[in-house]
């Protein structure tokens, strides 16, 4: 069989999901076995204007991490999309905003103030802030615009699969891989490298009934490491979101945030999740069940930590 | 006047861009580098409730999440006025040394050794981690995957997690380890060591045995005079989880000292138009642009830096390091030259590991006693590290319940901000000369000016193979035409 070619690319991101392809160790061996990488910024010597040269349809997969925060996400996300038969969001952040979404909250000027205007330790008398291109003795200097939202990838351009996690488990990397070499693709839009089940179905703490008649902070407590956090007050998304991770927060002992996205079937994780709580919230009356849910704070960032640019959230509502 | 662009610098986190001006007659005029990446972290986490915020700040870098995933950790203990027991406090540092020398081997296997094993000027194509496969043999370079995955899986067993742990909570941590995971942390622990023994030796082996590369260390193409900051215990030795921050000067001598909630009194930062990275410098001696001497507050927070500003090394083999790498590079303190940074970086890699494997032989790190509920009212909190790539400081400001109302953050890198925007001008200039050919090893000898410092910008180069792709553009500035391309 003949090798495919691979491209790998991350646009705003942290690298973490790099670190786990990595993470797949001796295996990365196999995958150059397998395949010609033929664009990856962290491992070849490839660079934009190669792409650029590519005919169209010239790699057979790319893995795209990353959001898309800025001018040159963007214009990679578009370049990448014409030269790739597969393109794949990989990560939380191509699949649905991840970490970086998080700014979605807020708006270009108030990171910007908060960053070069207000941060204790600035010394700036005269409010500079980053410019698109700076007039310098020497020429002009130039950096790519800041946008306002963040997206994820599939608001940019046509994404063919998601791999979800932040980062994906390097076990399920691998099998990626295989699925991908071997061809046996599953329909167009599908999520690969995951399972079909919730996190609470996979999750190995002992589970009774769900009657939650206290939130508690994990800040002020400390969870009991056998039975379901759900259960004992403290905020866990499983019950809203697909497994695939080997439940690896609910395993640190502090309960999972939701990375792998919403389960088969769900579409907005956040309200998911919020309607689940909701229905084990041990109230018989409204106010009880307001003092209940009140004591949780900040539930956009716990529902939807995530998933804010996949959300039907937006600035204004928030 | 001419410019050279390189751009992109691919195997930088992001998209990291040079910009080199040139005179009429060919030589360097100035230098450009530059940040185009901002996440706006600071900002996106107010409002927040503040135990949740080292799970999220893991996020500003996936090679060095362990840093700000502690850092974040010791200042939400501040905030909540709790000091951890020594459990916890073991069990944090046990993990950080593990991730040390994850990052380490990382950066210096990946991205350094290269250089000097295939040469500075050697084919492009080979000057990559798949080219020491063909000159070593596949089994030095499985022994690199073997060790890092080690390491990371150590930071897996103890955490939970290997990248983005969501382990540390104010007063503690979430989860402790067993006594049988002790156990099986000191055997991984002992490899490690003897790894980087090893490691320590190949560097003896390839670059102080051969003149060469011991000349274009102590050339002046790679050299800063600069001031130096680390991290170091109460006998001056360095520490990467806590102590004083000490500070000293061109001279070797101490400027200041501070404790993490002092950092406002001695460190400020600027910002340039041109870039999204802001430039810290030291209050003490004040702004004075991208230039270097006694008279100007730029500092470097390196490896190199860390090893300048303290006395020694707190374990016996990276002790006995120590000493020779000052002995070999001139018998006195600081060392300015910048390639000795890589050096820098096998001596802490040697700390790092018997740090990890001591911390494992303590059987209090396998207590249940791993937690201190915090009672006091939530307020404010600064919490430092020393990252892989410089020291890091995380501050937040919350109200009564603990929500975020201001944070601030002073990332490894950003530290060296000004050095590395100095150093990659130096070399240019001293590479760049007029009438001369521009060839892809003069553009891998401006590279290795920024490449010693393993920028966290760049979190992802330090894994895997492979020089930095470039281009430069020869551009005449009249006409707007490319004159020379060169690729590689």
């Amino acid at each position: 069989m003949a090798k495919i070619k691979l491209g790998a690319y991350w646009a705003s991101a942290c690298g973490g999901c790099d670190v786990a392809i990595l993470d797949i160790n001796e295996k990365i061996l196999d995958l150059a076995a397998a395949a010609d990488i033929l664009f990856w910024p962290i491992a070849t010597d490839f660079k934009y204007a190669d792409v650029e040269k590519m005919p169209d349809n010239h790699l057979d997969v790319t893995l795209f991490n990353g959001a898309i925060r800025n001018e040159e996400n963007e214009h990679l996300a578009k370049l990448l999309r014409q030269k790739t038969k597969t393109l794949v969001a990989f990560g939380s952040c191509a699949h649905m905003g991840g970490i970086p979404g998080l700014a979605n909250l807020f708006n270009r000027e108030q990171i910007f103030k908060a960053v070069y205007l207000d941060s204790p330790s600035i010394d700036n008398k005269d409010s500079t802030v980053p410019h698109r291109t700076t007039q310098v003795p020497e020429g002009e200097l130039t950096l790519p615009e800041f946008h306002n939202t963040v997206r994820k990838l599939d608001q940019v351009v046509d994404v063919d699969y998601y791999v979800p996690g932040c980062p994906p488990n390097p076990k399920r990397i691998w099998e990626v891989v295989e699925t991908i070499v071997s061809g046996k693709l599953p329909k167009k839009g599908s999520v690969i490298g995951a399972s079909e089940m919730t996190q609470c179905d996979e999750c190995k703490r002992k589970k009774g009934e769900k009657k939650i008649t206290e939130f508690k902070r994990l800040a002020t407590a400390q969870p009991d490491p056998e039975t379901c956090l759900l259960e004992q007050g403290f905020l866990c998304m499983g019950v809203a979101t697909r497994a695939g991770c080997e439940h690896r927060c609910q395993r640190s002992n502090t309960g999972c945030r939701g990375c792998y996205g919403p389960p088969p079937g769900v579409y907005d994780q956040g309200l998911k999740a919020l309607s689940a709580i909701a229905s084990v919230v041990d109230a018989d009356t409204e106010e009880k069940a307001a003092q209940l849910v009140g004591a949780l704070p900040d539930p956009v960032r716990y529902f939807n930590r995530f998933s804010i640019p996949a959300s039907p959230l937006t600035r204004r509502a928030l | 006047m001419r410019t050279i662009s390189i751009d992109p610098i691919t195997r930088l986190e992001g998209h990291g861009k040079i910009e080199i001006f040139l005179d009429d007659a060919g030589a360097v005029k100035n230098a450009y580098f530059q940040v185009p990446e901002l996440r706006g972290f600071e900002k996106f986490v107010e409002g927040m409730p503040v135990e949740e915020v080292p799970r999220v700040v893991t996020r500003i870098c996936g090679v060095c999440p362990a840093a700000h995933h502690l850092a974040a950790g010791k200042a939400v203990d501040a905030v909540y006025h709790v000091d951890p027991p020594p459990t916890a406090k073991k069990l944090r540092e046990l993990y950080y040394s593990a991730h040390y020398v994850h990052s380490h081997i990382a950066h210096f296997y990946a991205l350094a050794a290269p250089d000097f094993v295939m040469g500075p000027d050697s084919d492009p194509a080979t000057r990559n981690i798949l080219g020491l496969v063909q000159k070593l043999g596949v089994g030095p370079v499985a022994e690199v995957i073997k060790h890092r995955a080690l390491a990371q899986e150590i930071q897996r067993m103890v955490s939970g997690r290997a990248t983005h742990s969501v382990w540390t909570l104010p007063g503690g941590v979430s989860k402790g380890i067993t006594e049988d995971e002790r156990k099986d942390i000191i055997v991984k622990a002992k490899a490690c060591l003897e790894f980087a023994k090893g490691s320590l030796k190949l560097f003896d082996d390839v670059v102080l045995a051969n003149k060469a590369y011991v000349d274009l260390i102590l050339s002046d193409t790679y050299e800063l005079d600069t001031y130096y900051i680390g991290t170091v215990d109460e006998k001056n030795h360095v520490n990467f989880y806590h102590g004083d921050h000490r500070v000293v000067d061109q001279n070797g001598k101490e400027l200041l000292r501070y404790k993490d909630a002092e950092y406002l009194q001695h460190i400020a930062e600027r910002v340039e138009k041109y870039s999204y990275l802001k430039f810290p410098y030291l209050k003490a001696i004040g702004w004075k642009g991208l230039t270097d001497g006694k008279d100007s507050g730029l500092y470097q927070a390196s490896p190199l830096s860390r090893l300048n500003a303290a006395d020694g090394m707190a374990t016996p083999l990276a002790q006995a390091a120590y000493e020779r790498f000052y002995a070999t590079l001139g018998g006195k303190k600081p060392v300015k030259k910048l390639l000795a940074t890589h050096w820098a970086r096998l001596v802490e890699l040697v700390y790092a590991a018997e740090r990890l494997l001591e911390l494992a032989n303590d059987p209090e790190v396998a207590s249940p006693n791993f937690r201190t509920l915090p009672t006091a009212t939530p307020t404010e909190g600064v919490g430092i590290v020393e990252a892989p790539r410089g020291i890091l400081t995380h501050h937040f400001k919350t109200d009564e319940k603990g929500l975020v109302t201001q944070a601030n953050l002073i990332v490894g890198t950003t530290n060296n901000h000004g050095p590395i925007s100095m150093a990659i001008k130096k070399a240019a200039q001293k590479v760049i000369k007029p009438g001369q050919e521009v060839g892809q090893g003069m553009l891998n000898m401006v590279e290795m000016a920024f490449r010693l410092f393993d920028p966290c910008f760049s979190c992802a180069t330090h894994s895997l193979p492979g020089s930095m792709p470039l281009t430069v553009d020869i551009i005449d500035e009249r006409t707007g035409t490319v004159l020379e391309r060169v690729s590689r």
